[in-house]
């Protein structure tokens, strides 16, 4: 049976539920990823078996408080719930997931999914930490107030109960019993009617009362737009309903979670006994969240995080290198007749795919060390340290994930802006997330220190050009978010409220499947980004190919060895290639900065990934295809380099001025063809990705060109 | 009658009011936080703000400026702390 023919059972409920985690042990990770149509949510269903053998689709909804959405998050579970996503009937059964420490607050969700009168059942789940604080639940008790809907108790952490699940699952699409609608005092239900009337009237199409009560109660209702009810349409009738909630005594906006909450409370009288405070999450939030304990910690946890993720990725980045190099050996020597064909699979596709690959152990571990911060509920204590720090420059907690993650690549930091419900404040946030020293900017960092930093000034001015370097893109991000939020995106202050969830052990499955979902996804996006513009360049720097040139190069050096004469050979081909023309052309606006040609060609050559400037600087310095960062005769090469040409010729290329004015070049440029083209993708529009990239360009330029310049006399 | 963003550490009371018309109080009410319900300051995060509050078995944390519309009046038998900030 196709996953389209199966029933749809759609899992909601609050964050910090263990919802990924009883989805992921129904589904057994049989699960897809994709895209809901038209906004960047990751759209995860599976496939579940019932004790028949009968299966089910389970579509895993973001996790939210209420339906009143206000991120695109929480608009996607409205939408889905109402069946509104394209392409997507409304889901058979919602099987609602409930903190059984918290039953009261997470009923809350399931009573405004009852306005909808979808089939319903309940999972409590964390029975098992509810029980160790001496909490019982009455599960049979609880489904007879609330209208005969199943309920399991669950403790999926634990993995007891699940099979409970799959049997309230089977029931619910049986029997398909709604948990009853709540009871509005009458006036409020008048205004319901009276809402849903005018906009049905207004948009020609009916408009269920769980839509109406959105409207009417919320304070910027985001589902008015998607009905196409405009505010100026909606203004005089939702004004009326409002007063008329009004004159029965109510607020507007109380008005639905006192009815709710009052209903719920008398439907828990009695079901949920015992219980004691738990003072152990405390105890550890006191030194934690102490107020100089705190930021200590949390640095080192950072620290330590950063250190982790270059230390253990260096090894598996090695092999891939390794593995790369043989895969090019190979080809290069199974197509050693057609020279353009080994080109193009050596240098363009197996040297583009390898230059990719060497990111995803990096990558791999952030992954794995943010999910584990963030299912140990510590992520949200870093947000609460770090929140009055980013509401200074108009940012909010929730920026410091995908600032963090942007150290180790813009990608991964830039998907993770989703979870930023003001979507201003989400814009400003992926805007900032480039700067952030990401480790592509690695490689042309180490070349520099290690050729001209560190055996002229030391190991100890070679860490401080290093630790600066991260922290240029830093100094620059402040200002820019702040300048962007106040004046250009004009950002009002979000409202940050935000869960301080319980500790809890991460479960290993959980997160390392969620790794792998992001890197899957990373991979998908940023891979094939990569892949075209790789390609598209080295076209550019491969033809044309004039066999005269080769000609005359290996005339010219016939006295060298033949390796030397053969790495002379290719460089001559870049230098007359059309990146090498183009190069030359446009080097009088690098002047300033600094930049030779050869270093021209590298900047414009490294525009689908900051890190190709270091193979391209080893082409052009006639050093054959395999230069790394770490290539003692690289190093020689750019030292004796000087220039040919111009008033300063004769002069060394690489002064001091010029070292720092290329790395800080390299710090601030957008040199990342996969950056531009997602954060494109995220912000909605090509118009925020060429901002980004000629806002970051201009300054690369003004800082390299400012540092070239003011060093040059300074030194003279 | 104080505003909740002038309670102590340690100290709470029962929710008086909200300033319904924001978003952001209707997503607290959402979360339970009603006229009548208890609630405690816990902590202030480092740099002072945002607040850590814990009402009906929930700890979340909230800025002054949103906790600053809110009416809170202060239990009778409400620890009052040795050391009051400045």
């Amino acid at each position: 049976m196709s996953v389209e023919a199966m029933p749809r059972v759609a899992v909601v409920g609050n964050p910090n539920t263990g919802k990924s985690t009883l989805f992921n042990a129904l589904t057994g990770l049989r699960q897809r990823v994709g895209n809901y149509p038209g906004v960047t949510v990751a759209r995860k269903s599976g496939v579940c078996e019932l004790a028949d053998g009968r299966r089910v689709e389970l579509v895993d909804l973001p996790g939210l408080y209420s339906l009143a959405a206000v991120s695109p998050d929480e608009r996607v579970v409205v939408d889905a719930l109402l069946g509104r996503v394209q392409g997507e009937r409304a889901p058979d059964v919602v099987l609602v997931v409930c903190d059984a420490t918290n039953l009261l607050r997470n009923l809350f969700l399931a009573s405004q999914v009852a306005e909808l009168g979808l089939p319903m059942a309940i999972v409590v789940n964390q029975i098992d930490v509810a029980r160790a604080r001496g909490l019982e639940v009455d599960g049979p008790l609880l489904s007879d107030r609330l209208g005969g809907v199943p309920v399991a108790l669950v403790s999926a952490w634990k993995g007891e109960g699940v099979a409970d699940v799959r049997r309230a699952i089977d029931w619910a699409l049986a029997r398909r019993r709604a948990l009853p609608p709540v009871s509005w005092p009458e006036p409020v239900g008048e205004a319901i009617a009276m809402v849903s009337l005018a906009a049905e009237r207004a948009t020609g199409r009916p408009v269920p009362p769980a839509l109406a009560q959105r409207l009417l109660f919320d304070s910027a209702p985001t589902i008015a737009e998607a009905i196409g009810w405009s505010l100026a349409a909606r203004e005089a009738p939702v004004r009326a309903g409002r007063d008329q909630v009004r004159r029965a005594g109510f607020n507007p906006p109380a008005a639905e979670p006192m009815v709710h909450y009052a209903r719920l409370r008398a439907a828990l009288e009695g079901v949920v006994r015992g219980g004691e405070a738990d003072s152990r999450g405390s105890r550890v939030d006191r030194v934690l969240l102490h107020r100089v304990a705190g930021p200590v910690c949390f640095a080192a946890i950072m620290l330590g995080l950063f250190w982790s993720v270059f230390a253990l990725a260096k090894a598996p980045m090695q092999w891939i290198q390794h593995g790369v190099d043989l895969a090019k050996a190979f080809a290069a020597g199974q197509l050693s007749g057609t020279p353009m064909l080994q080109s193009l699979v050596a240098d363009g596709v197996i040297g583009g795919v390898g230059a990719f690959l060497a990111f995803l152990p990096q990558i791999l571990i952030l992954f794995l060390f943010v999910g584990i911060l963030e299912d140990s509920g510590y992520m949200a204590r870093a947000a609460f340290i770090m929140d009055r720090l980013f509401s200074w420059c108009g940012l909010n907690g929730k920026s410091f994930v995908p600032l963090l993650s942007g150290f180790a690549c813009a990608i991964p930091g830039l998907l993770s802006t989703r979870t930023i419900e003001d979507p201003k404040a989400r814009l400003a946030t992926a805007f900032t997330v480039p700067f952030m020293s990401c480790s592509a900017r690695f490689p042309i960092y180490a070349l520099m220190c290690a050729a001209f930093i560190g055996p002229r000034y030391g190991a100890f001015w070679e860490s401080v050009a290093m630790v600066g370097m991260h922290l240029v893109g830093l100094l620059v991000a402040v200002p820019t978010a702040f300048v962007l939020t106040r004046f250009i995106l004009k950002v009002r202050p979000a409202p940050f409220v935000l869960e301080l969830p319980r500790y809890q052990l991460p479960k290993p499955r959980d997160v390392l499947w969620r790794m792998w979902q992001n890197a899957f996804e990373f991979v998908s996006k940023a891979g094939t980004v990569i892949f075209a513009i790789t390609f598209v360049v080295w076209a550019l720097t491969y033809f044309p190919r004039d066999p005269e040139v080769a000609a005359r190069v290996r005339a010219e050096s016939a006295s060298l060895a033949p390796e030397q004469a053969e790495a002379r050979v290719q460089a001559a081909y870049v230098e007359q290639s059309w990146m090498g023309r183009f190069g030359k052309a446009v080097q009088p606006a690098f002047d300033p900065c600094g930049f030779d040609w050869k270093l021209t060609v590298g900047v414009l050559a490294s525009f689908p990934a900051r890190e190709v400037i270091v193979s391209t600087l080893g082409i052009t310095y006639s050093l054959g295809e395999g230069a790394e960062a770490d290539s003692e005769d690289l190093r020689a090469a750019m030292r004796e380099a000087r220039w040919t040409e111009g008033p300063r010729v004769g002069t060394p290329i690489f002064t001091l001025p010029a070292v720092l004015a290329l790395m800080i070049f390299f710090a601030l440029c957008s040199q990342c063809g996969s950056t531009v083209a997602t954060l494109a993708q995220e912000a909605g529009s090509w118009r925020w990705a060429a901002a980004s990239f000629l806002y970051m360009t201009t300054l690369a330029w003004l800082a390299a060109t400012a540092v070239y310049q003011l060093g040059t006399v300074l030194l003279a | 009658m104080v505003s909740l963003s002038k309670l102590l550490p340690g100290q709470f009371g029962k929710v008086v009011a909200l300033n319904s018309e924001r978003a952001v109080d209707q997503r607290l009410m959402a979360l339970g936080l009603l006229p009548g319900m208890v609630v405690k300051v816990v902590r202030r995060a480092p740099l002072g703000d945002p607040i850590a509050l814990s009402f009906g078995g929930l700890e979340i944390c909230l800025r002054e400026v949103e906790a600053k519309d809110i009416l809170i009046d202060i239990a009778a038998d409400c620890p009052v702390p040795r050391r009051p900030r400045a």
